[in-house]
């Protein structure tokens, strides 16, 4: 039986090697913050982080998980997630909300690698994160504005 | 969305809110009191499955005893923000603690709920009608409320109702006095309800028309925990994933399920009139097994056409005579064959799928009372609970629905067959309601499921006379009904479906010899609104072709509408103000060029001003501005939100969205590399302004799509001289 390590709590997971970590982390683990939106790895609903890197969780398979950190929407913390989450709710950047936790965790990993990234940064880091509510135009004004409460 | 129903049933300026007797529910046992208003006896929904009182189906808010407001919403939100705009009504009036501030769906009778844009008599979202619908409604349900609260704590402090004011959730009476909320709920349940409630003037608002207030909902929203459909999860709770037939109007006629029944997890595979339904303790334990299901189809009355044998069918229609008239102002024909110049073109519009973040799903548990709960997003709840209790053999009163927000909708939550509905229904009845199941499509089931924007063909004509003005206009639109077949089939009038002409038959410009055809063509790919529904493909087949005329009428785009626009101020203001902000007329930098258009659309007026380039036959949009008059602004940002999302959906399915189906009619698109919205890269800057207006509110969710197509492509044509009448752009710029 495969071994997650998911928010800093290890969980035995009933499950095949060749189970998308999306579906364990969801059904078997029971954290439903992570989406399904397209099964592909072409949307970004499902991203989590894996040691820091966000991954998509519909195309990571729990059998290859050994020895990483796992990070979901409910775990991710500190500093920059929380002027994330502050900035997202001052500019109300979420409509419907089914891909911010994609978003989220697509912008974290991008202000923790890069504290003041210029727009093509933010297309290159978040263009694979769909939204079909199309609040692209306030997730890019949220990204800058979280790099400048960052800062200051 | 629902298409404008309104227009048919009952027009926005007479919608009225007749004064009926409050309704109070009392629920002094649980501490809560629930008001609405309403004809009719406060009756338990459903069965003993749902909790007991309060019973949240026959009013429109509850106060518990800590305080907390839940207001039950009539109106479904899908992400456009009706739950913040219909708290921001309430509270207005009741003036509790934003913070303190809930909103749950509410279903179960048409007399509280019934969409009264709508005539009243269904419950529903659409049309862009869910402020309209409740603005009188849920103000004069949180005055009374208030009213009641202070009328309760006067009558156990023994004061006069006039020294108490309210503010922030707590009542307080002159002497210093205080009791919050909650303290008083019980007691205010107690009370007669008032029979004259009168709301606050308009210069008193302090929460409409605040473009500071936030959503009560962005939070949740940030850090997972905010719940959708996908997330309900039951006792005992089985997950089942969907074999569709691969061509529209196929049914199942056998299939192996051997091998898929011995895999891990698999707890059955059922036949359903939708398709084979594969049952497991967990969605990928189903999903695993979906492969190894072989079906056979019988495709004996399945469309069999592609979309390409679909459109030029459309297009030979099109130069044909149109099988019924939309409108005849004049006579068109006359007209043109003693014009001075005449234009014409001919627009190919796709299909186009809704494709939501969320994938279609619905959870359906029977109960041993015989009651059935299903959760999903139920945007037109009062046709799926008639469906849901055919299927199950049940009363309709024995269906209870909870209303789930969902990822997204743009119309998908809205079909008149219920399809994940029914499916959750009829799966669960297979497996003889032995356990809850949830039924989840996958991305390609959504993809490939059908109720797409139909396609269409306009073939437009128009003659200017030698002084350059417009003196004929003839418009044949060519395509699906979408209501055709459907309980909303009422809308078809004189062989016209209005949410295939609409945006066109009501074209604002003053032409004195117009006509406006349509031919309704029978296909077997099933048809639905798309947000925006007919305005999605008739503001862009007029806007850009009236940039054709103006061109011919060597005209200024802007110069050439506002002259036809003179019995049309609220159009002629949008677009000044589009114009103006956007700098319309000013030199750009090198490369550059902008294209205008506006549109009415559910009684809401936008123009799109748009900045592009075109490089390689790439089209990049820099920059937009739009401008909106939607009458009495409830939630200022909401708007601009909605504004700058329509103008990012609008644009996506401009560039790049078409949904084909092969020659052998399989639909060639399933997930998000072959079907493409629109990307992050590609939103522009977008600027909104809103025009300051005290008419009666009208909506923003659909209102923002239908303009920023034409506005493009205009200024694509600026740019290349090439007017594109093939979307999307991407396939349009290459034919």
């Amino acid at each position: 039986m495969p071994k997650l390590n998911i928010n800093g709590v290890d969980h035995q997971v009933d499950a095949p090697d060749d189970m998308p970590l999306l579906w364990a982390i969801r059904d078997l683990v029971g954290l439903t913050g992570t989406k399904f939106g397209c099964g592909q790895a072409l949307c970004g609903a499902c991203t989590v982080h894996l040691d820091g890197q966000p991954t998509r969780s519909c195309q990571t398979f729990v059998g290859d998980l050994a020895g990483i950190k796992i990070t979901t929407i409910e775990g991710i913390g500190g500093k920059v997630a929380e002027t994330v989450r502050q900035v997202w709710t001052d500019l109300d950047v979420p409509q419907c909300g089914y891909c911010q936790s994609g978003q989220v965790m697509a912008a974290v990993a991008l202000l923790s690698e890069t504290p003041k990234p210029t727009d093509a940064d933010i297309d290159a880091a978040l263009d694979g994160n769909l939204c079909r509510c199309a609040t692209y135009h306030r997730i890019r004004a949220g990204v800058h504005e979280a790099a400048r409460r960052l800062e200051a | 969305m629902l298409p404008r129903i309104i227009d048919h049933l009952a027009p926005a300026s007479s919608v009225k809110t007749s004064r009926r007797a409050f309704l109070v529910a009392s629920a002094a046992a649980a501490g809560a009191f629930v008001i609405g208003f309403g004809a009719v006896p406060v009756r338990a929904a459903g069965g003993a499955a749902v909790s007991a009182a309060p019973v949240p189906f026959d009013a429109y808010l509850k106060i518990d005893a800590d305080g907390t407001v839940t207001i039950l919403s009539s109106q479904f939100d899908m992400g456009q923000g009706s739950y913040h705009g219909l708290a921001t009504l309430v509270n207005e009036e009741l003036g509790a603690a934003w913070d303190r501030i809930k909103v749950e769906g509410a279903t179960g009778d048409a007399k509280l709920y019934g969409n009264l844009n709508w005539g009243g008599a269904v419950q529903g979202t659409g049309g862009s009608s869910s402020i309209t619908t409740s603005f009188d409604r849920y103000r004069r349900a949180g005055a009374a409320a208030r009213m009641m609260l202070v009328d309760a704590a006067a009558k156990d402090w023994g004061v006069p109702a006039s020294e108490i004011t309210v503010k922030d959730g707590r009542l307080t009476h002159t002497s210093g006095k205080s009791a919050g909320f909650g303290d008083m709920a019980a007691k205010a349940a107690q009370l007669p309800a008032p029979q004259d409630v009168a709301l606050k003037d308009r210069q008193d608002w302090t929460l409409i028309g605040n473009g500071d207030l936030r959503r009560y909902d962005s939070r949740a929203k940030t850090d997972g925990t905010h719940p959708f459909t996908i997330d309900v999860k039951l006792p005992g709770m089985l997950t089942a994933v969907m074999i569709h037939p691969p061509k529209f109007g196929a049914v199942v006629k056998s299939f192996d399920a051997a091998k898929a029944k011995a895999m891990k997890g698999v707890i059955d595979v059922v036949a359903t009139p939708r398709g084979v339904a594969v049952v497991g303790e967990h969605m990928w334990a189903a999903l695993a097994a979906r492969d190894a299901v072989a079906v056979t189809w019988d495709e004996s009355k399945a469309e069999t056409r592609g979309s390409a044998a679909i459109l030029a069918d459309y297009e030979k229609r099109a130069s044909g005579k149109p099988l019924a008239t939309a409108r005849n102002d004049g006579n068109a024909a006359k007209a043109m064959a003693g014009a001075a110049k005449t234009v014409e073109a001919t627009f190919r519009f796709p299909y186009l799928a809704h494709a939501a973040m969320e994938p279609l799903n619905a959870v359906a548990r029977m109960n041993r009372d015989g009651s059935l709960e299903i959760w999903g997003g139920h945007q037109i709840p009062g046709i799926y609970q008639g469906i849901a209790a055919g299927i199950a053999g049940i009363k309709p009163e024995q269906v209870v629905l909870h209303i789930m927000k969902t990822g997204g909708g743009f119309g998908r939550r809205a079909t008149p067959d219920g399809d994940v509905v029914a499916e959750a229904v009829m799966v669960a009845k297979a497996i003889g309601y032995k356990a809850p199941v949830k039924v989840q499509w996958t991305r390609e089931n959504d993809m490939r499921g059908g109720r797409y924007r139909p396609a269409y063909v306009h073939r437009l004509r128009a003659g200017i006379d030698a002084s350059g003005k417009l003196i004929a206009w003839d418009h044949h639109i060519v395509g699906q009904s979408i209501v055709a077949g459907t309980p909303f089939q009422g809308l078809i009038r004189d062989g016209i479906d209005q949410t295939s002409v609409e945006g066109a038959s009501n074209l604002p410009y003053a032409v004195p010899n117009l006509h406006v055809g349509l031919t309704t063509v029978d296909v077997g790919v099933p048809p639905l609104w798309w947000r925006a529904v007919g305005s999605t493909h008739t503001a862009y087949a007029t806007e850009v072709f009236l940039d054709q005329a103006a061109a011919a009428a060597g005209a200024d785009p802007l110069a050439f509408r506002l002259a036809m626009l003179k019995d049309h101020p609220r159009h002629a203001a949008v677009l000044k103000l589009a114009a103006d902000k956007a700098g319309w007329g000013k030199t750009l930098a090198p490369g550059r060029f902008m294209g205008l258009a506006v549109h009415e659309s559910f009684h809401s007026y936008v123009a799109h001003v748009a900045e592009v380039s075109v490089s390689g036959g790439e089209v990049k949009v820099h920059r937009v501005v739009a401008a909106v008059d939607c009458g009495t602004v409830v939630n200022p940002d909401v708007v601009k939100a909605q504004i700058e999302g329509g103008t990012g959906f609008g644009l996506g399915a401009t560039l790049a969205e078409e949904l084909t189906l092969g020659p052998d009619g399989v639909v060639e698109q399933g997930n998000y590399d072959s079907y493409t919205p629109l990307r992050l890269s590609a939103m522009p800057e977008v600027e909104v302004h809103i025009v300051a207006s005290e008419a009666p509110p009208t909506g923003v969710g659909e209102p923002g799509v239908p303009s920023i197509g034409p506005a493009v492509a205009n200024a694509v044509a600026r740019a290349t001289g090439k007017r594109i009448t093939t979307l999307p752009l991407t396939r349009g710029m290459q034919s």
